[in-house]
């Protein structure tokens, strides 16, 4: 009798019934698409994330200069003298990325053995900077181009020193080896059973830097008046802000003249929850150390993927929360309406002696199946919304700073260019402030059964308020004031 | 049986206070057949109201069967509605989207009677109102007669002690408010129930031993001589159609 009485009272009722389901389907749909659009931003955001870190890691441990350090940019020799005039010169710089200062590799130790972290690695991350040019007659004390009539170029490179014993954390550890995959593989093998064979002169290429500078593996790369044999190459993903170089952190600390330490740590926590923790305790340990989590890095993220983001989570959620207030009003507002029209009806079940509870059941079970109605067609319109948006959303890009970098004010001294050899003469600019990164990123909106499981909830609950306040009304009529009316 | 005792009952109505009944007194008696006669508005389907457990009086006692009707909390009530009367109602009230069956069966549903017994006791009922045939059929597809037979089916399948019957002729032709008069007075025979009518038509109103003259929310009491039930509480009864 109740699934009969209810089911041709819905019929009876279509119209409005098919509202009530239509405006809960739009709601539903509504919050699966902008739901799938946010778990699409936050994938690509996890992309960015994962090409700035590495998979796995969740915290990075950075130390900027104190300001005034560093002495300034000076690559040896005095000012020219007059017998210099016209000679040409090579220098090389290889200094601390991004005005980071060092940080003693002991700390690495010492954050590795706290209780919540489950791997930690060291890198020190280097800007070589090569400058070639020919003396002028300048004034005495000069050093720099600016007033120079004879010309000269700087070039520069990043170079990352980095433990190939521990492949699993750090900026390696989401890298795809594109060339020499098998004497890569061997050589982390080798510093796994024998940590000394990670000191050799081997180093891992960019392939985006080796394709400009021509190299393969088997040739020679020089870093600061050190040759190195390029052992392969690596890519770390379409969307990384990969190093030009990676060498053995042992070489790297040498190339800097910086023994036992590094200026950027990898850090990877035992759990997600976990990794507040381990962000306290480390900034207790390393007190003057910027420790950064992919949640802050996540906020450093600009450019439209950032856009997307705020969208989905302010203006996305302020539209599902006004979408589906309409939505609940609307069945509210037409289920209370059905309950006055059916005064008479109610009031004489009630007469037959039908307890109130049982015809707010009525009405709570016609409610409810008509929410069940617009949760099912909300899904067929969110699953239509997700394909739609992941076909139709204009690509995204997210600019973000390079790893480890500082935060320094930028201001370019000198611009960049390319020579006729296709070495890349990087601006200065990205050697002394932040290198930023433009990474294009398709927007997908995936669907979990998390979220149709929400989406199916809300109808419910849609019709669940809807039945529970037409619900309250039939159950208040008094049966002599209900027939009286309907008489 | 019934024992009305200064009963009042009195509505706010927006700003003032309309008093429905005065001081009303009555005692009905187990298998009495009463009718209500009154102009509009002056008090009659409130006694019926008030006779159904459906209201309260606003002061003075309804008593059935020994119980204060008054006192009864509503859930006390909404059982005794279940269990003791049957209501029939000039517009039929009938759930347009169930069939005769259902509607009948609709009134065995408080009494948790099983699915099955509920079906054949609905369609034994109608049998007895004569529509055996149309119980598959939706109130819209019966006619005014039809549609209130099945009203008085779905009143006489819980075997009711009290038949409660507001102007169940009101929207009824004149070969059809004879039909159902003597089918109601057949049932009333038959089952022995208690059987309260209100009505405006003097003809139908005469039917019943007694009549209750209900003017300005007092009562009177007439005594319908010309009517054989008032002579015998169980006459027989003619099945021919009444002439009114």
């Amino acid at each position: 009798m109740y699934f009969r009485y209810l089911g041709r009272e819905l019929r009876r009722r279509a119209r409005s019934a098919s509202l009530v389901a239509i405006g809960l389907a739009v709601a539903v749909g509504l919050v699966i698409t902008v739901t799938g659009a946010a778990s699409g931003v936050k994938v690509a955001q996890g992309q960015v994330l994962r090409s700035l870190y590495g998979v796995g890691t969740d915290i990075t441990v950075t130390e900027a200069a104190a300001p005034g350090s560093g002495g300034g940019f000076r690559f040896g020799g005095g000012p020219p003298t007059r017998s210099q005039a016209g000679q040409s010169f090579s220098r090389d710089r290889v200094s601390s990325a991004g005005g980071l200062t060092t940080i003693s590799a002991t700390k690495v130790t010492a954050v590795s053995n706290l209780k919540a972290v489950a791997a930690a690695t060291g890198t020190l991350d280097l800007n070589s900077i090569h400058v070639t040019g020919t003396f002028g007659g300048g004034p005495p004390g000069s050093t720099s181009g600016s007033n120079s009539t004879h010309p000269f170029s700087v070039s520069s490179f990043t170079v990352a020193g980095v433990n190939p014993a521990d492949p699993g954390v750090g900026p390696l550890s989401s890298a795809n080896v594109t060339a020499g995959a098998k004497v890569v593989s061997a050589w982390f093998k080798r510093v796994e059973s024998s940590p000394s064979a990670g000191n050799q002169l081997l180093a891992l290429v960019d392939s985006s830097y080796a394709k400009q500078n021509s190299l393969k593996a088997g040739s020679a790369v020089t870093i600061a008046g050190t040759k190195f044999t390029v052992l392969g190459l690596v890519s770390t993903s379409a969307t990384a802000s990969a190093e030009d170089i990676y060498v053995p952190l042992s070489e790297a600390q040498k190339l800097a003249s910086d023994p036992g330490k590094v200026n950027t740590i990898f850090v990877t926590a035992s759990s997600a929850s976990a990794i507040a923790t381990v962000q306290t305790e480390i900034q207790h340990l390393l007190p003057k150390a910027t420790v950064t989590t992919a949640a802050d890095l996540a906020n450093q993220v600009t450019g439209s993927l950032s856009t997307a983001s705020s969208l989905a989570t302010s203006l996305g959620v302020w539209l599902e929360v006004l979408v589906l207030l309409a939505a609940f009003g609307l069945a509210a507002l037409l289920t209370t309406a059905s309950v006055n029209r059916r005064v008479r009806e109610f009031g004489t079940l009630k007469a037959m002696g039908w307890h109130s509870r049982r015809i707010v059941g009525q009405v709570l079970g016609e409610s409810v199946v008509q929410g069940l109605i617009g949760g099912a067609l909300g899904i067929g319109l969110g699953v239509l919304g997700a394909f739609l948006v992941t076909k139709l959303a204009p690509p995204l890009s997210a600019t973000v700073g390079a790893a480890g970098l500082g935060t320094g004010p930028a201001g370019p001294f000198f611009g960049g260019s390319r020579s006729g050899n296709g070495v890349t003469h990087r601006p200065f600019a990205h050697t002394f402030a932040p290198a930023t990164h433009t990474i294009p990123l398709h927007l997908t909106a995936p669907l979990s059964l998390g979220i149709l499981g929400l989406a199916v909830a809300l109808a419910i609950a849609g019709g669940l308020i809807a039945g529970i306040l037409g619900g309250w009304r039939a159950a208040r009529l008094q049966p002599a004031e209900a027939l009286r009316r309907a008489e | 049986m019934y024992e009305l005792t200064n009963i009042s009952r009195v509505y706010q109505k927006g700003r003032g206070r309309v008093t429905a009944l005065k001081e009303v007194s009555l005692v009905l008696q187990d298998g009495e057949f009463l009718t209500v006669q009154g102009p509009t508005g002056h008090g009659k389907t409130t006694l019926l109201l008030l006779l159904g457990a459906l209201d309260r009086p606003t002061s003075g006692k309804v008593n059935f069967d020994g119980r204060d009707l008054g006192a009864l909390a509503e859930s006390q009530l909404v059982d005794v509605r279940a269990q003791n009367f049957g209501f029939v109602f000039q517009n039929y009230n009938l759930m347009p989207t169930l069939t005769a069956a259902e509607n009948v069966e609709a009134a065995l549903v408080p009494l948790k009677i099983p699915t099955g017994q509920r079906r054949a006791r609905s369609l034994a009922a109608l049998a007895e109102v004569g529509l055996a045939e149309r119980a598959a059929h939706f109130p819209g597809e019966l006619s005014g007669g039809e549609q209130q037979r099945v009203a008085i089916a779905r009143a006489l399948v819980k075997a009711p002690k009290v038949i409660l019957a507001d102007e169940p002729t009101g929207n009824l032709d004149e070969v059809t408010r004879g039909e159902i008069v003597v089918l109601m007075e057949r049932l009333w025979k038959e089952r022995g129930m208690t059987m309260v009518v209100v009505t405006h038509d003097t003809r139908v109103a005469r039917r019943a031993p007694r009549t209750a003259i209900i003017t300005n929310g007092t009562l009177s009491l007439r005594m319908n001589r010309d009517k054989a039930a008032s002579d015998d509480p169980k006459p027989a009864m003619s099945a021919e159609p009444v002439e009114i």
